[in-house]
This record gives C-alpha cells, structure tokens and sequence, in this order.
C-alpha cells in the first residue's frame, strides 16, 4: 500500500486524496464530520441557498455543547440568543437528516470527549469539526483538525475539503515523568517550550517513551492542545493501547470486522528513515508541574520558577492583565474560582484523579470550585463510581456536561478581575468571562488549589 | 463571495501580537444564526470598557484612523476556529489584513470570505507601522492580480498568495462551487476505498 519511507501523517493523507488541483492544493476526502450548534448555523443556511442536501448524512454527527447551560439541562434554556442556537441545531438536524446528541440524550457531551468515547475516532482516519481542538481525536493515530464555518458547509456537501498539505513536524519526549506531573503538564511545557506560534503550517506527530506510556485519556490531553502552538493538529501512532480503548465501543464492529480493522489500524506508523521538516525533542525529567503566568498558553512555567522578564509590549500588556509582576512566583497566589472541565481535561480520568486527591478534604471557603464532565457517559460513569460523593463532600459542585467556563459562552463566567485556576486550554483575556484572569494547569494542581484556596506545588502533597 | 482584486486606502495599525480570535470577538457575541452583524463586537473588549463606553486608547475609536486595511502583529488570528473573526472584520468594512505571520485557520477563514491576508517580513512590518504613525493618512494599494503591495512612499512588497485561492478571490466563487464539480470524482474515490 505504501511506497517509500512515510510518516504516519503521509500515509493517512496520501491514502484520502480525492485529486490534485492546479495551483498545488489537493482534494482531501474526510471521513468523519462533527458539528455543534455555535459553528454551523451558518452552513447549514448557505446550504439551503444554494439548495443542496447533506452528501453523506451518516457521516456526520452533531451535538450540543459549546452554548449549553452546566444546571437543569431538562428546562427549556433561559437566555433567547443560547436558546435560539441549539434549536436552530436541533432544526436543521432534523431537516437535513443528520443524527445529533443534542440536551437530555446520553450520549450528548462535548464533541471531542464524544468522538473517542463512541469509538468513531478511530486510527487512520480523516476526521474534521468546527472547533480548533479538533486536534483531540489525532491521539487514537488519525489526522484530526479544525475548519471554519465555510468548510464546515463544503464538508457538508461533498465530504471534501481543498487543502494545501501541511508540514510535518516530530516532537519526541523520553524519560520517565516525576510524580505529580501528568499529560496536561507536558502539554503546557511544550506549549512554554515552542511558544503560541511555534508549530504554525505543521502537523505534529507525538512520540517517544514518555508519550507512549500515556493512558489514552492523556494522549487526548496532549493532542488537544496543539493547536495552542499554531499546529494544525496533533497525532499519535496506534498501539495496544488504542486497540484495547477502542474493543467493544459503540461505533466499532466486533469478531472478525473487529480483527479486519485491527489489521488496518496497523499499516499507520511512521516509518523508521521517514523524514520530518521539523524534528525536536525533550526529556520528560526536566518537565515540573505547569502554570501559566500570562494571557496565552505559551506563557507557562514550572511552579518553582519566576515570572520572567519579557520585552515586548505585548508582554507587559499581558502582567498588566494578569496583575502579575516578572520576578514573582506562582506559588501562593490566591484564586477565587477552580474550573475542572473542558475537551482538554474532563474525561473520567481527570475526574477519578481529581477524586483520589481530595477525598476526606474540603475545599477552600474562599474559592468555588466547579467540575464539568466531557460527557454524559463520564458523569454516568462519575456517579457509579461514587465519585460524585467525594465531590460532594468537598465542596465540589459537580454540574452536567458541556463547555461551559471553558469559553464562557453560558452563564458559567469568571467575574471581572478574579482568578481562576482552570484546567481548560486557553488563558487569552476575557476568554472565561470579561476580565476574566485564567491560570491553565493540570486537574491536580486545580484540585490542589482549590482545598489551598492559593496555588501550590502538587509535589509538596504528594508522598 | 465579492470579488477582491485591487483597492487603495489608508490603514488601521494594531501592533500587538499573538491577536486570538477571542480579542476578534469574544465567545458570547458568537450567539448569532447568521454571519451578519459582527462587526459592532469586532474587538468588544478592547474597543469598550466596562461600563460599556468606548475606550479611549483603542485605535478603532481614534478618528484619526480609519480605513479597509489592518495592519497588526505577528501570529494574528491564533487560536479558535470561528470563522465569526473574519466575518467581524469583513463586517466592520476591512477587506485586507496585513501581519508578519498568520495563524492557519484564521487565514482559510479570511480568504473564504473575501478578506486577503498579506504576509510581509518583520522589518517591512516595521516599516509599514512607522509610516502609519508618521502619517496616519497613509494611503496603501493591493493590487492582487500582480500580488503587490505598495504605497508612493518607497514601499513595495511582493507578496504570496495561494494559486488558487487567488483564482478564487478574483473570481468570487468559493470551494463549495468547486466541489460541487467534482462530485463524480468523490463518488469514485468512495468506491476505490470499498474494494
Ligand atoms: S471545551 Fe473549550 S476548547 Fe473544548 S471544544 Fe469546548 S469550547 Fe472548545
């Protein structure tokens, strides 16, 4: 099936080209398409201009996630905007055909918790959505990005995007990870390391030991924010891991489809004289438990270091924000609120970790802390496992799925001039809320904070 | 989609850098059903202060500015995928935006709604925003058909544009129009992959 030496980004686009144009764009044929009430609107309108119908309606999956209400998701929404937005999904869903999870269904959530979760993320796949975190689904091996509302309408219509082939770049860390470090953190350190633009007209490809021992849960979490380098998305080779996550979920056959489909997942590896445009690598030993500082997620640091000195104006725009000074350290720092949730971090995982650290411990009378899981299926999962109880006990207010303080786009907002320490992906101004000041870190070091009502060092807890 | 092949006017300098598509327009004026009327939040948090009045310091609101080019730092337009940042920007009335580097997506979402992105090097940057504040009347042309970018005052910028997004910004026609052409070509490539 393939030629020469080829990394795994090669061998999944090569395999989905549908035809060279003139000029040197490609026609990439994608094979799976999630949309959500905020980004589609607008396509699904053009679409009925031009009067054209879904071209491949099960190929598509919708639900409600970015603009749903966290609290009593059985009442109509309150706000008329929000309201009006995901019954125009669930409209159009209906008129064109196209199944969607939407508010009240088990398995609505958020989309990329979803994916993975149902088994139709899969290795060697072309997978799209309206959402740059997209760049999630690329730990199960496949290429996985994010399309604005236009392409949104062209996958739609002919299940097609043109492309222009994107770079590609290796970033490898070995080593084994130091206690209290997880994905989130290498994620972070890679981000601080490569900077917001760093990997801008690349595709990332992940490996080395410190990758591959990750849970699939972790993979996501690193893939997820690539797209806070610049990169056009990030992936992972499919391995054992994989194949176990992925055996016995809803969309995956089972038998000997199953044993056929394994077989095919295994052709997508990087080969071993493959060469990359870009290739670098780190050692998991030097990566510490992760905050950042600034207004955007290249602004990170370990705990133990200082806010460094920076020259440009965007820079001290970015202290002025934040009300921080260079010089200072992180530890210490009050916060007011604890945001435990996004695409990023609110898989079981997350929740389980986050439960085993504060069982039989309250949290902080100063800061509210609030935990929104990726999904229906995750909180189900939550409560049957009594995790829920835990959260309860410490004062953890356990709301229902969606993405909720991670863009503010519900009522669940950061008030102006408070702090925030959030497990989310993105610390931009105003970005959980007007003035709102977002610290990113790792589901530990949130829970961590939020019984200390002030950032710690996870390790200092840890025995 | 408009056609876009040649304007002159003055330019809008926002210098910062890394400008997210969250500072474009903030995650709660992405409530709309339609891509009209974005322009009036392009900007909301910088361009108001709280009490909902226009800040002062912010270029938009400066008079002496004004004009269909933005000229801004680099990484322009990283983060989010909402097309909502091109369709504020082509709403409040830009038509081109110039920076050192532009993220991905925002940049395909730019030129899927008639916005051209020109990339210049860093120190053209700086001289592009040195003339604007020595002059902020400025005038600059694109001329897309010989991806130039120019004024009478010595600039002169040869830039690149992706052949055939230049096809079709100086055409008006859009992927979908394309697409729509090769469905016999799609169905083909679905059957192949059936064997
Ligand atoms: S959780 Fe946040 S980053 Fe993830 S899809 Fe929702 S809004 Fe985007």
């Amino acid at each position: 099936m393939f030629k020469k030496a080829q990394t795994l980004f090669d061998k999944i686009w090569s395999s989905h080209i549908v035809k060279d144009i003139p000029g040197g764009r490609q026609v990439i044929y994608i094979d799976n398409h999630f949309i959500h009430e905020v980004t589609s609107p607008q396509a699904f309108a053009g679409m009925k201009k031009r009067g054209i119908d879904v071209f491949r309606k099960h190929q598509t999956l919708a639900t409600a996630d970015h603009n749903v209400p966290t609290k009593d998701q059985h009442l109509p929404i309150k706000e008329a905007l929000s309201k009006k937005q995901v019954d125009t999904l669930v409209q159009n869903c209906k008129d064109f055909e196209v199944e969607l999870y939407g508010l009240g269904h088990q398995r609505q959530g958020i989309v990329h918790v979803i994916g993975p979760e149902l088994g139709i993320t899969q290795p060697g796949k072309t997978i799209v959505c309206g959402d740059s975190h997209t760049s999630t689904h690329g730990a199960f091996g496949n290429i996985a990005f994010g399309i604005g509302t236009s392409q949104v309408e062209q996958v739609l219509s002919t299940q097609c995007l043109i492309l222009s082939k994107p770079k590609r770049m290796r970033i490898t860390v070995n080593g084994q990870l130091q206690k209290g470090v997880t994905a989130k953190d290498i994620i972070l350190y890679l981000n601080a390391q490569l900077t917001v633009g760093g990997c801008t007209g690349y595709f990332v490809e992940y490996a080395g030991s410190a990758i591959t021992s990750l849970s699939m849960e972790g993979r996501m979490t690193i893939c997820n924010m690539s797209i806070e380098m610049g990169a056009r998305g990030g992936m992972i080779a499919p391995d054992e891991k994989t194949i176990d996550y992925l055996r016995g979920k809803p969309a995956v056959p089972t038998g000997e489809q199953f044993e056929k489909l394994v077989n095919h997942w295994k052709k997508f590896y990087t080969d071993a004289d493959a060469v990359f445009d870009k290739d670098v690598s780190f050692n998991a030993e030097d990566i510490a438990p992760m905050v950042t500082y600034g207004t955007n997620p290249g602004m990170g640091m370990s705990i133990s270091d200082l806010i460094p000195n920076g020259e440009s104006e965007s820079f001290a725009e970015s202290l002025k924000y934040m009300d921080y000074k260079s010089g200072e350290s992180l530890e210490g720092k009050a916060i007011q609120h604890v945001f435990i949730g996004s695409c990023t971090n609110s898989r079981i995982e997350d929740l389980r970790l986050v439960a085993n650290f504060v069982k039989g411990k309250t949290k902080s009378q100063s800061v509210n802390v609030l935990i929104v899981p990726g999904s229906k299926q995750v909180e189900a999962q939550a409560k049957a496992e009594g995790l829920d109880k835990i959260f309860e006990a410490a004062g953890f207010e356990l709301r229902q799925p969606g993405c909720s303080a991670c863009l503010g786009m519900n009522e669940d907002k950061v008030p102006a001039g408070e702090y925030c320490i959030s497990t989310s992906n993105r610390n931009f101004e105003g970005r959980q809320g007007p003035g709102a000041r977002t610290i990113l870190a790792s589901p530990l070091m949130a829970a961590a904070a939020a019984i200390e009502g002030k950032i710690v060092d996870i390790r200092k807890y840890l025995n | 989609m408009e056609k876009v092949i040649n304007l002159t006017s003055s330019a809008v300098p926002l210098p910062m850098e890394d400008i997210d598509t969250d500072q474009i327009i903030p995650a709660r004026f992405l409530k709309g059903i339609s891509k009209d009327g974005f322009g009036k939040n392009l900007f909301r948090d910088w361009r108001y202060t709280k009490g909902e009045e226009k800040a002062k310091n912010f270029v938009l609101n400066n008079p002496t500015y004004s004009g269909q080019i933005l000229v801004a730092g680099r990484n322009f337009g990283c983060g989010s995928s909402r097309e909502h940042a091109a369709w504020a920007l082509a709403d409040y009335g830009f038509k081109v935006v110039v920076s050192s580097f532009f993220a991905d997506i925002f940049k395909e979402n730019a030129l899927n709604n008639g916005i051209l992105p020109i990339t210049v090097s860093h120190d053209q940057l700086a001289a592009i925003f040195s003339q604007i504040e020595k002059d902020p009347h400025s005038q600059f042309s694109v001329d897309l058909p010989n991806q130039s970018f120019y004024n009478d005052q010595g600039l002169h910028i040869s830039f690149e544009v992706d052949a055939y997004k230049k096809e079709c910004l100086l055409n008006g026609y859009d992927d979908i129009d394309y697409l729509l052409n090769l469905k016999e070509d799609i169905i083909a490539y679905e059957k192949k992959q059936l064997v």
